[in-house]
Order: C-alpha cells, then sequence, then structure tokens
C-alpha cells in the first residue's frame, strides 16, 4: 500500500474510532441521553469498547483470510482506541457510578464476577497500550513482545464474559458478540495450523 | 445493542390484525360500550370512545399514603421501561407500545374461587373508587422511580369472585398476542426470551394487603401502553418485576405459582422478590439504588420503606426465601 494509502487508512479509522465518542457528546448536548444518563453512559461506552476490541481481533484473521497486509496496520491503533474506551467505561463506574464509593467497588471487585473479569480485561490492557510503540517493540525484541501482546486474547475472553455475566438472560446481546469472538479466534487457529503445517519449526515468527 | 429491529412500520399502520380475527368480540364490546355510557371512565368525554392513553383519569389522592420523595418526571417513567413483551431495551416499550390495543380487553378471575368471572376492563374499572397513589418503584436491576399510580386495592376484586378456603396464592398473567407484543414472535435473532405468558405470583396475604393496586393509571392519565395498559398491579415492596402488567388472567391456587423471572433464573429471582438491601441479587450488590432523575444513588431500604408489610414475613428467612 502506498504511504498516501496508509494515511487515508488511519484517517479513516481514526473517525471511526471517535464517531461513537462524537454521538454521544451530541446527546449529551441535546439532553438526550434517556431517563438513566449514567446506566446510559456505561453501556454506550461499555458497547463500543467490545466492539472496537472485536474489531482490532478482527485484523490478523482479514490477514489470513484476504491476504492483504493493510489490516495488520491498523491493529495498534484500534488496540489503543478500545483501551481508551475501556478507561472511560471504567471512569464513568469510578467516578458517575459510585462516586469514589471505594469500599463498595472493592467488595464489588472481589465478589461480583463480571466485574472481576471487567477488572482483568481492563489491567491486561495497560501493559499492552504502555508497549505499544516502535521503542517498545524495540527495546523487549519481537519474539518477547509478541508472547507479551497475546495477552489480548485473554482481555478478549474477559470482555465477552463480563457482558455475558452482567446482562439479564433474556438478552441474547452478549450471546452475539461471543460467537464473533470464537469465529475470529478458530480464525487464527486455523491459521496458525496452516502455517504450522507449511513451516515444522514450532514458535514460527509470524505468529500474530 | 445489535440488535437490528423492524422499527420502520408504524403500529397505527399495521392492519390491525387482533380486530379483524376477533372482529365479532370487538363489535359485542363496542356495542356494549354505546348502549351503556356509564361503562365510560369518569372524565371521559363521549362513551363511544374506549378510554385511551393519555387521556385523562380522575381519581382522588390518597394522602395515607403520600412520601416526602419527589415524583419521577412522566417523560421519564414513560420512556425507561422494561417491558419485556416488546424488548430488552429500556426504549423499546416506548417505541414499539403502539401495537398493543388496551381495548377492548377482558380480564380472567378464575381458579379456586365460588364466583369465577370475566371482567371487562371498563367494568373493573366501576368496581371501587379510583384512588391516586405516589408508590416507589425499586428495579432489581438497581434503579427507582417514584411514581402517582391510580387504581384501587386488589383485595377489591378479589373479594368479589370470593376466594374458596383452599385458595393460597394468586397467579398473574399477561397476554400472548405476537402481533401486539413484538418479542413474543419466534425468530432466530429471538432466543434466549422468557416463556410467554408472563406470569407472576402472591401469596393471598400479601394480594390482600391494602398496598397491593390493582392498577388502572398513572399522572391522571389512562395507563400507557408500555406501562402495562389496561390494567397491571402494582406491589410496591417488591422489586418491579413482580408487578405483572398487561393482565388478562387471575387465578388462585393451591400451589405457589411459577413466576416467568424464577423460571428463566431460579437463583436470581426467588418468589418473593421483596426489596431488601441486605438480600444481594447473586451478581451485584442491591443496597443502593440510583433514583431516576438523580445522580448520587441512594441507600435502598427495607421493604423499599414500606414497613407495614413485615408482618407478613414474620419469621422467615429472608435470605432463602428471596
Amino acid at each position: 500500500m502506498t504511504r498516501r494509502g496508509r494515511v487515508a487508512l488511519k484517517v479513516v479509522a481514526w473517525a471511526a474510532c471517535l464517531a461513537p465518542l462524537g454521538w454521544l457528546g451530541y446527546r449529551a448536548g441535546t439532553g438526550d441521553l434517556t431517563a438513566n444518563p449514567i446506566s446510559f453512559i456505561t453501556n454506550w461506552l461499555g458497547d463500543w469498547t467490545l466492539r472496537i476490541l472485536l474489531v482490532s481481533l478482527a485484523m490478523t484473521p482479514l490477514r489470513t483470510l484476504s491476504g492483504w497486509s493493510w489490516p495488520i496496520a491498523l491493529r495498534r491503533l484500534l488496540g489503543l482506541f478500545a483501551f481508551a474506551y475501556a478507561s472511560l467505561h471504567f471512569c464513568v463506574w469510578l467516578v458517575l457510578d459510585h462516586f469514589f464509593a471505594w469500599k463498595q467497588m472493592g467488595a464489588d471487585i472481589v465478589k461480583r464476577p463480571y466485574i472481576t473479569v471487567g477488572m482483568t480485561a481492563l489491567l491486561l490492557m495497560i501493559p499492552l497500550a504502555a508497549t505499544s510503540t516502535a521503542g517498545a517493540i524495540r527495546r523487549l525484541g519481537g519474539a518477547r513482545w509478541r508472547w507479551l501482546h497475546r495477552l489480548v486474547y485473554v482481555t478478549g475472553v474477559c470482555a465477552v464474559l463480563h457482558y455475558l455475566w452482567l446482562a439479564k438472560k433474556a438478552n441474547p446481546a452478549p450471546y452475539y458478540y461471543a460467537a464473533v469472538f470464537i469465529v475470529l479466534m478458530a480464525i487464527r487457529a486455523w491459521g496458525w495450523s496452516r502455517r504450522a503445517s507449511k513451516n515444522p519449526l514450532p514458535g514460527g515468527e509470524r505468529v500474530g | 445493542m445489535l440488535i437490528k429491529r423492524g422499527g420502520d412500520i408504524k403500529g397505527g399502520e399495521i392492519t390491525d390484525q387482533a380486530l379483524y380475527v376477533n372482529r365479532r368480540a370487538f363489535m359485542a364490546g363496542a356495542a356494549a360500550l354505546a348502549l351503556t355510557p356509564s361503562v365510560a371512565a369518569p372524565g371521559m368525554a363521549a362513551a363511544a370512545a374506549p378510554p385511551a392513553a393519555g387521556q385523562p383519569l380522575a381519581a382522588a389522592r390518597n394522602k395515607a399514603f403520600d412520601i416526602p420523595d419527589a415524583a419521577t418526571k412522566f417523560q421519564d417513567a414513560t420512556t425507561y421501561n422494561n417491558f419485556y413483551e416488546f424488548g430488552v431495551n429500556k426504549d423499546d416499550p416506548s417505541n414499539l407500545a403502539g401495537t398493543l390495543k388496551p381495548r377492548p380487553w377482558k380480564v380472567q378471575v378464575d381458579g379456586l374461587v365460588h364466583k369465577p368471572a370475566t371482567f371487562d376492563v371498563d367494568d373493573v374499572l366501576k368496581m371501587a373508587p379510583l384512588e391516586e397513589r405516589v408508590y416507589r418503584l425499586r428495579c432489581v436491576e438497581g434503579w427507582s422511580m417514584v411514581i402517582p399510580w391510580i387504581g384501587f386495592p386488589l383485595s377489591v376484586l378479589l373479594k368479589r369472585v370470593d376466594p374458596t378456603g383452599s385458595a393460597k396464592y394468586v397467579e398473574f398473567s399477561t397476554l400472548v398476542a405476537p402481533e401486539q407484543f413484538p418479542a413474543q414472535k419466534k425468530g432466530f435473532f429471538n432466543f434466549g426470551g422468557l416463556d410467554w405468558p408472563y406470569t407472576e405470583g402472591l401469596r393471598l396475604d400479601e394480594a390482600l394487603h391494602p398496598l397491593t393496586l390493582l392498577t388502572v393509571g398513572m399522572y391522571g392519565q389512562v395507563l400507557p401502553n408500555q406501562n402495562g395498559a389496561p390494567i397491571r398491579v402494582v406491589i410496591p415492596w417488591k422489586y418491579g418485576f413482580k408487578s405483572a402488567k398487561s393482565l388478562v388472567r387471575i387465578r388462585l391456587t393451591a400451589e405457589e405459582p411459577k413466576t416467568a423471572w424464577n423460571k428463566a433464573a431460579p437463583q436470581e429471582y426467588g418468589f418473593y422478590s421483596n426489596v431488601n438491601p441486605k438480600v444481594d441479587h447473586p451478581r451485584w450488590s442491591q443496597a443502593t439504588e440510583r433514583r431516576i432523575g438523580e445522580f448520587r444513588r441512594r441507600e435502598t431500604l427495607m421493604w423499599n420503606g414500606y414497613d407495614q408489610v413485615a408482618g407478613l414475613y414474620a419469621g422467615m428467612d429472608l435470605k432463602k426465601q428471596y
């Protein structure tokens, strides 16, 4: 892809990732955050965290299936946006929902499995965000960096479970996200096994 | 939410299947209305027009139930609803409720009673003077409202059918009509829902408690569709899902009735489901709630503040019989 093509791609990705925030801001400005604004904002940010996270996890499978290389150029940007949305989602819970009621929030983190996995998903994203720069990749070395960044699969599992465990039973939405995550992981596994059969050396360098 | 709704067609544009399938019953109902002007609710201008949502409904405020809490805004109470027959989202009921036809409407009251009967809802409206009562409403999800309901004690209706000595429980059933309740339609993406009809239940002494309100209106108006038109119960010391909506049947039984949410998740939604800040939902705390319209959470009150019901549960282990 040309340099101009890459820039255009990133501009589109930035715009797409900022659009949900913009829409939220617009609805806040027009006083249209429903009767329960805090719950609405929390759910909105949570939904978009999960969506952007799943899109970031779809880039490698997209390359596997299509052979295109451009999706890889978007992984970092999408991953960082997922982290940004997750952080905002957490901040709303901390500030607007519980207003720094540390004791109750601490108890919830320990006692409520959906909050435990949600916090886990967020915490696991911190080292990934912190080592997202080219300098960090150089310092860690490619192999170690890739191993570290496989934590994102754990984040994905935790994020999907977070939604599954908090939603009421009659709501089918979390199952859709779980299904998408499973399909993405299955394509990855297929890609790994295909590469392993082509290249008998274990731990091949192109593991995504 | 990713759920795609078929929301492009407005309720009023759909041919009313319930009407043409059941037109004989409809015409009989319309004729009865026309012949008996007194059937119409108080405050109605024309007897022939059935009371519709939004029309005023006269009721005297029963000050005995006044609470210091300010009433929730009407706009909030009618756009932020759980009514799973319309969908799982809070705005589904207000967006989709146009398909519900609250007239003509009959309520069958039967089971272990001496005088089973099927009442037209407009006759139920005349059974007792309508009162306005301002009740707290606490949702099991952790939010709450304050709503001025209009109705009269359910005990009036129950006494009219005269429960037998073996009646111990009351079961409430909501209408099943997929053409009126979109989420009742079977579909590939509709899995995981509740079993229809939505059923709820009370012990007979709970049902006879003066707080238990047979409800036909709110905010001085006929009950809006999304709030359970034309007739529902309101049990203010229990989590909101106990207060079943759009009732077509009230049945007296000897056995504890099966209830919709209990069937869906028995360990989460017990038969009693009394508001209790000390008994958590298995997945979240019930110690606090967000009152709609307020910023900070407030402490949840035992029995939702209705201490007068405590005697109904004397000697019970509220952690076990949740």
